[in-house]
């Protein structure tokens, strides 16, 4: 079931650009564990070899300078610089900046609130509808404006996002009320959620599979079960959906 | 001028003996009552924000299930039939980091053993503001006070995360009002406390004692005390504009258009909750370095006096701390990666953030160089002294991918990032804080504490304590997030939910063994060995004055000839040589003192 | 009672400042920390912000006019307090002082003024931001004032006695008074134009 997805250690990965932050936590893991081996290796040998014991004195050397940790101290720091310009900026730059075209993309909208993600589609036309704070109710709860014609083929799924395999999808994130931060594991996205911002993100699948969305900051008493449901499918399957859905919202009526 | 200053001391001293009860233990203006009363107090709520941890431990380990035997004790606004309720869980996780850091770890690190020990390693009589440092310890007291009430008020104590990030705080009950009160008192204790250990360090020491001759103790509290003193204000006016949010509906952290809970915000809109963490960060980034410093400068000394020969690297340590003060101010939006912000900020912060682990990894370095060539005696203090090596690699190492803001996408908000900060403060500073109680208590109480309760406390803390915190990252890396209720909500986090277990029991193993130390606290105080003024055979100050020292410290005011680590002198009988021991003809191969 | 301080009334032969005098100024590092958040803050808010008004069409420059020239005036009398006290004059150190305290509570007194009229038009901190920003700092500095006239009473009044005693110690303290008070008037300067002009 979910247990080839998740285990112990990093999450599938099923995304189209998780493979470079993958590499970079394996990349400075490796870095760490050899330079932890080495010290450890260091501090027991100092520990044992310079116990106290009959016949043995310390050395009084107070100008002495060793010469191999300058050297793993330089070491460090151009590794800091590699990891910086080889791997963390410029990843960081392509998941900030590098957006798909918003002609290929399929657009959503993620309104979070305490505690349910509001997916918005914006359906057949593309346009969302036009949404007012004002109007939200328990039966509309991004607000969309029924006197708005956009809106009329618009979906607003609870705690269920679906997308299609191989397409780019462009998310506008916002809050109603407090901070959350939607978080896909298995596509290494993440991203806060601030109200009174909308935070644009961007991510593209290459596997089908039932996974989730987690909400990654204290939001209040029921921030532990803020889990969505995130979906995804063959295009075919993903189109299906959609109708699906647009049929439940209009009653069989489709615009 | 030595006898009439003798004579003036001995009068001090009568008339410091005179003093009633309450003005010379209770508000008393003696560093080291004081050091002592902030010691006792932040080992008191230590001792309760691990108390707080232990009940979170065991939502994680067994979620929804009574807890047993003192379940029932609880009102039910906390749990229902000894069933945790996650109000009362969200309280637990916030308070627990506000009480360990601002009530435990820095009261204790630096209220306490700045306090007792950096007026007797600088040669003075004691703080040069003695009536300022009980005021001092007393707002801290109050602070301390109203946070430990706020659990008892309506809807239970602040529940946002020591980090209250608004919206959320704004709109939470009283008790984060209180939280806000709590932390003002706190921030006015340490304002006052830090302006007392510059002026101390720069204006009271001894004749001869210069800067580069101070202990790395002193350097150390002397940094932190800059770090409190400027990186606290801005999270006061934070304080205060939070406080206006709750309190005068003013919209400094709340955006136009909220709706909460299906009711539209009437507020005026217009704020940015990016604001509150901006300044949150900017006093909290420099509150880490608060954090590991004071440990830095026990350690240091108990392994400078435990190997037997000077501590290597002592300028460049210096130095390294120095440029951490600096550089502690400009990477605060480390913790603000996924905020939204763009490619230009996200490297500014990553550069510097990357600098910084180099004085860090120096000092770390000197002090696992000094163990080189060394005599090394393994007795209580530097059993914890030394462990504190590692386990702050780890703490340190585990920075660096959470400091890389791509490794940080995946890592933000996990189990990674409290195993990262807990190694630092926990095997980390609070080992170091225990090498300094073991170190120091001969001087404050005349007396030694056992060497066996000392070491069993030793091992069965470091088993435990890495128990706790190592499979953190392994649930970190998974991507299950912190501050949930109920993990086992998530599938994701479904295959380390047995670590829970694992992390619970050594938790609470962990806090059984923390029973061999407070035995031995007490015990020692009353029936240790007694000791006379130098018993580890160091070389500060400290150890030239009777143990305890009375009122005054210092029969003479110390004269210093020498640097602060003079062990294993070529030609000498003894293996150290006191700082105030007066200056000789160079002894020949050993080298210009500094 | 108090063990042996030395450099309470003399200044330190290297860093060439009493204890006290260093103590201030750490201090006064801390607050400028303190108002430099609230004015980063200020910085913050306002660029975000859509649409924010021009302080001098809210705010009655005239009167904030008046109260910088009371308190530049009050900071020249605070050092002529001070300046009395280094030449040993003790009535004129009273009339200074006297005069500082009083030029603060007419700060405060043309403040309050301010305050009320705009709580009669039912304006608070509540209203809108750049009002929330306004009260918060204005108040805080207010407050600060406040303090520093509290202070300043105690060293016209029951402190002025140290003279007798230790007449040195007096100086200094009443010269760290006046570091404080003249930050306090510093922060005004900045505070005035932000708010009032821009």
């Amino acid at each position: 079931m979910d247990s080839k997805y998740y285990g112990w250690g990093l999450p599938i990965d099923i995304s189209t650009n998780g493979a470079s932050i993958d590499q970079l936590i394996y990349v400075i893991h490796g870095l760490m564990a050899l330079l932890f081996l080495g010290w450890i290796t260091f501090l027991i040998l100092a520990l044992v070899r310079f116990r106290e014991r009959s016949g043995h004195k310390a050395e009084y050397k107070p100008h002495h300078h060793f010469r191999v940790p300058t050297l793993v101290e330089v070491a460090v720091a151009v590794t800091e610089v590699v990891l910086l310009c080889a791997f963390s900026i410029p990843t960081f730059s392509q998941v900030r900046n590098e957006f798909p075209p918003k002609a290929s993309a399929l657009h959503v909208r993620v309104v979070a609130e305490q505690f349910a993600w509001n997916i918005h589609y914006a359906g057949k036309d593309g346009i969302f509808g036009k949404t007012d704070v004002k109007l939200i109710s328990p039966t509309s709860p991004v607000g969309l404006d029924p006197a708005d014609t956009a809106g009329a083929d618009d979906i607003i799924t609870i705690n269920q996002l679906h997308i299609p395999v191989d397409t780019p999808v462009i998310a506008d994130l916002s809050s109603k009320d407090v901070i959350h931060c939607f978080a896909l594991p298995v596509m290494r996205v993440k991203q806060d959620v601030i109200p009174g911002q909308v935070i644009p993100i961007w991510f593209q699948a290459k596997e089908t599979g039932n996974f989730e969305i987690a909400c990654a900051q204290l939001c209040g008493l029921g921030h532990y079960r803020m889990r969505g449901f995130f979906t995804v499918d063959s295009k075919d399957k993903f189109g299906a959906w959609l109708e699906g859905e647009l049929m439940k919202k209009t009653g069989g009526k489709v615009g | 001028m030595s006898t009439a200053s003798a004579a003036h001391l001995a009068t001090a001293e009568h008339h410091y003996e005179d003093l009633p009860f309450w003005r010379k233990y209770i508000f008393s203006t003696d560093h080291k009552v004081i050091g002592i009363q902030y010691a006792v107090t932040g080992l008191l709520f230590l001792f309760f924000g691990f108390c707080l941890m232990m009940l979170i431990r065991w939502q994680l380990a067994y979620p929804g299930q009574p807890l047993p035997l003192i379940g029932n004790l609880f009102n039910e606004s906390a749990m229902v039939g000894g069933i945790m309720l996650p109000e009362f869980y969200n309280q637990l996780g916030a308070m627990h980091g506000t009480i360990m850091v601002f009530m435990g770890v820095v009261p204790l690190a630096v209220g306490g053993f700045g306090n007792f020990v950096l007026p007797l390693q600088v040669g003075a009589a004691d703080m040069a503001f003695p009536k300022l440092n009980m005021v001092s310890y007393w707002l801290y007291f109050v602070g301390g006070v109203i946070m430990f009430a706020s659990f008892f008020a309506p809807a239970g104590a602040a529940q946002s995360g020591w980090t209250s990030y608004p919206p959320l705080a704004n709109i939470a009950s009283v008790g984060q009002t209180l939280w806000l009160l709590g932390m003002a008192f706190l921030i006015n204790s340490s304002l006052l406390g830090s302006i007392n250990f510059i002026v101390t360090t720069a204006q009271l020491r001894a004749k001869g004692l210069s800067f580069y001759k101070l202990p790395f103790f002193v350097w150390a509290q002397f940094i932190t005390a800059f770090l409190l003193l400027l990186a606290f204000p801005p999270l006061m006016a934070a304080a205060v504009l939070q406080l206006m949010d709750r309190l005068a509906a003013t919209s400094f952290f709340m955006p136009s258009g909220l709706v909460v809970n299906g009711v539209v915000s009437q507020l005026s809109g217009g704020g940015n909750p990016i604001l509150w963490q901006h300044l949150f960060w900017f006093l909290a980034h420099p509150e880490v370095y608060v954090l590991i410093l004071p440990a830095m400068g026990i350690v240091a000394e108990v392994i400078a006096c435990n190997t037997r020969k000077p501590l290597y690297g002592y300028k460049a340590m210096v130095d390294s701390v120095i440029a951490i003060a600096f550089l502690s101010f400009v990477v605060w939006a480390h913790h603000m990666y996924l905020t939204g912000m763009g490619t230009k900020m996200s490297s500014f912060f990553q550069i510097t953030t990357m600098i910084i682990s180099i004085p860090s990894v120096i000092i770390l370095t000197s002090l696992a160089l000094s163990l080189w060539g060394g005599s090394i005696r393994f007795n209580t203090p530097m059993l914890f002294a030394v462990a504190f090596l590692p386990m702050f690699g780890i703490g340190g190492l585990t920075g660096l991918p959470l400091g890389l803001a791509s490794a940080d996408i995946h890592l933000h908000d996990t189990y990674y990032v409290i195993g990262h900060f807990h190694y630092v403060v926990a095997p980390g500073t609070i080992f170091a804080l225990f090498a300094g109680v073991y170190h120091w208590f001969p001087k404050a109480t005349g007396r030694r504490m056992s060497e066996a309760l000392g070491k069993i406390h030793f091992w069965l803390s470091f088993i435990f304590i890495n128990g706790v915190f190592m499979p953190m990252f392994i649930q970190g890396l998974a991507g299950v997030s912190r501050r949930l209720y109920d993990p086992t909500q998530y599938a994701h986090a479904l295959p380390t939910q047995p670590l829970n277990v694992v992390m619970s029991w050594s938790a609470w193993l962990l806090g059984l063994s923390q029973i061999f130390f407070i035995i031995n606290f007490f015990k020692s105080i009353f029936w240790g060995q007694k000791v006379d003024q130098n018993p580890w055979g160091a070389t500060t100050l400290e150890w030239t004055a009777p143990s305890p020292p009375p009122h005054g410290n210092f029969t003479k005011p110390p004269v210093v000839s020498r640097g602060p680590y003079e062990y294993s002198v070529p030609g000498r009988k003894l293996d150290y040589v006191l700082q105030s021991e007066p200056a000789e003809a160079p002894v020949a191969g050993a080298g210009k003192v500094k | 009672m108090e063990a042996l301080i030395p450099y309470i009334a003399k200044p330190h032969p290297v860093t060439g400042v009493t204890n006290s005098k260093l103590g201030i100024w750490c201090f006064l590092a801390s607050e400028v920390m303190l108002f430099g958040a609230l004015f980063s803050s200020y910085i913050f808010l306002r660029t975000g912000s859509v649409d924010w008004p021009h302080g001098s069409q809210l705010l009655n420059v005239p009167l904030a006019t008046l109260n910088t020239m009371i308190l530049i005036t009050s900071s020249v009398t605070m050092v002529m307090s001070w300046a009395s006290l280094a030449m040993k004059s003790i009535p004129k150190y009273r009339l200074f002082m006297a005069l500082t305290i009083l030029l603060g509570l007419a700060f405060l007194v043309v403040k309050s003024f301010e305050y009320a009229h705009k709580f009669e038009h039912h304006i608070f901190p509540s209203t809108n931001t750049f009002y929330a920003i306004y009260f918060t700092l204005t108040g805080l500095h207010g407050l600060h004032v406040l303090i520093g006239v509290l202070v300043n009473l105690y060293f016209l009044f029951p402190g002025s006695a140290l003279w007798k005693t230790n007449p040195d110690q007096l100086t200094g303290r009443v010269e760290n008074s006046g570091l404080y008070w003249h930050f306090v008037d510093l922060v005004w300067i900045f505070l005035f134009p932000v708010l009032y002009l821009l």
